[in-house]
């Protein structure tokens, strides 16, 4: 059986010239960045070309990547790092309510730790409005993080007005660009952001490698303390090959950037119409300020996670939105934030191609979904109606 | 403005209690500092290992537990025996009533 994988959001495989790339930093070229012999000044030397690549990446300089192990750690580090480094200033930190959990836990920690946090609220489509945003600054606001575009529902948030009032307020702003970042182009220039994190296996890149911009003379606190190693601002030895993995897949994101999103953007766009013929289907997010390769739905009637296991058993690999919904059960913040009715956020799918996404492989999935949504509806106890299980706060909208 | 219907199953989550004092149980996690999603993870978990009509004691500091630990007991049909405040932290009591559990999707 054909596989085809459309989770692009959960993680990618790696470019074959990355993997090259990599390669000789396991081997031969095995020295600590640190040492000051041939084979360590090989490794840092690798670290600061990779360092470079990223950089450019974002339009940013080489010194304001600090490199990391994940998108998870870098935002850990932006919260938690520039809170503790101003909270002489103030106690007061604003975020959205649709960001990743390692945003909203590390704000759910702060908060533990005597910060105070507003979770600003997003209209429909899960867009924050930016006079919004202004509207929540105190006096004793010292940071907003706000998601630049959401794995979940694809939305991508006016992050440059929002990063524009945070400058004019003289407020450190941070944007979780994990799921934009290789995607779509991010000039930090225009973005007015302070921090941003992404990380590389968005990009083809490797697991286990991420980055953290930090706008030069910003002042941070470390989570981890040790050795001088990204300046003393992360320490441990280096995952050398990892990083070098890293700056390869943002030399060649740059590179292709545009004719990766020209692909995946019809495919989505095919995708998402032919979907949406389907009776009780609905697309979540926007429906043009959005992820090129995204596509998110809530199918009324059946569950995410029985059209996830019949669309494997067909080849066809996809998600149903975070670890809350999929793995607790729990209806999905992000979709009960964008008013989706809890009875409907149950039935999340996601769908996210990439540039191996294959016009036949889109023409398949579009033969084998509606006919996996009637096999469900035929033996879902809800077909007839939800009965007294339906959410009546929320309406739901085509 | 009309007020939503809110349905009864819905009514039935909310079942909040709290208790005076700790309650022996026979089991126990301890969970304090972990985030959303782990303490339904952890109570699915430590759940399957206990006897029917054994408790099991959640010790947890994230509010929200307040809400989804009655929540889960009603989804899963297990009994929520109430919630003692400690100084810095929750103890959740739940006594187990069914095998079933309704977040385990592996079988």
């Amino acid at each position: 059986m054909k596989e085809i994988y459309m989770d692009h959001v959960a993680t990618n495989p790696l470019h074959p010239e990355v993997l090259e790339a990599m390669l000789p930093y396991f081997k031969e070229h095995f020295g600590n960045p640190l040492s000051l012999y041939e084979p360590g000044i090989k490794a840092r030397e690798a670290i600061e070309n990779a360092r470079a690549s990223t950089a450019s990446l974002i339009n940013a300089k080489a010194n304001e990547i600090i490199f990391t192990s994940s998108g998870a750690e870098s935002n850990n580090f932006a919260l938690k790092g520039i809170a503790f480094a101003n909270q002489n200033k103030g106690k007061h930190i604003i975020i959205s309510k649709i960001e990743h959990h390692s945003i909203l836990n590390s704000a759910r920690f702060l908060e533990k730790s005597g910060f105070a946090v507003t979770y600003l609220p997003v209209d429909k489509y899960g867009v924050i409005d930016p006079a919004i945003v202004e509207k929540a600054i105190t006096k004793e606001t010292i940071l907003i993080s706000i998601i630049h575009a959401s794995p979940e529902i694809g939305t991508i948030e006016p992050i440059a007005e929002i990063g524009k009032i945070s400058r004019q307020k003289g407020i450190i702003f941070h944007t979780d660009a994990v799921a934009s970042v290789g995607n779509i182009p991010v000039d930090i220039q225009p973005l007015n952001a302070d921090l941003l994190s992404f990380a590389a296996h968005q990009f083809y890149g490797p697991k286990g490698a991420g980055a953290l911009y930090l706008r030069e003379g910003t002042r941070i606190v470390p989570l981890i303390y040790g050795g001088i190693q990204e300046g003393g601002r992360r320490a441990g030895t280096e995952n050398v090959p990892a990083i070098v993995g890293m700056g390869k897949a943002a030399e060649l994101a740059k590179r292709d950037l545009q004719e990766r999103i020209n692909h995946v953007k019809l495919l989505r766009d095919k995708l998402i119409s032919n979907a949406l013929k389907v009776e009780r289907v609905y697309l979540t997010g926007h429906p043009e300020q959005r992820l090129p390769g995204h596509a998110s739905f809530v199918v009324e009637y059946i569950e995410g996670e029985a059209m996830l296991l019949l669309l494997a058993g067909k080849g066809i690999y996809a998600a149903s939105g975070s670890a809350c919904s999929s793995k607790a059960l729990k209806a999905s913040p992000v979709l009960i934030s964008i008013g989706t009715p809890a009875h409907l956020a149950q039935g999340s799918v996601v769908f996210t191609l990439s540039k191996g996404t294959t016009e036949e492989e889109i023409d398949y999935f579009n033969e084998v979904f509606p006919q996996i949504i009637n096999q469900l509806r035929k033996i879902s106890p809800f077909a007839k109606g939800w009965g007294d299980m339906e959410d009546k706060t929320c309406t739901p909208r085509k | 403005m009309q007020i939503p219907e809110v349905s009864s199953k819905v009514q039935n989550n909310i079942q909040l209690r709290f208790i005076d004092k700790p309650i022996e149980a026979d089991a126990t996690t301890d969970i304090i500092y972990m985030m959303c999603p782990m303490h339904l993870l952890i109570i699915d978990q430590k759940t399957k290992e206990l006897k029917v009509g054994q408790i099991l004691a959640v010790l947890t500091d994230y509010d929200g537990a307040l809400e989804d630990i009655p929540a889960w007991c009603i989804k899963t049909g297990n009994e929520f025996l109430g919630v003692y405040e400690a100084e810095d932290h929750y103890k959740f009591y739940v006594r187990k009533l069914t095998e079933k559990s309704c977040i385990d999707k592996e079988t």
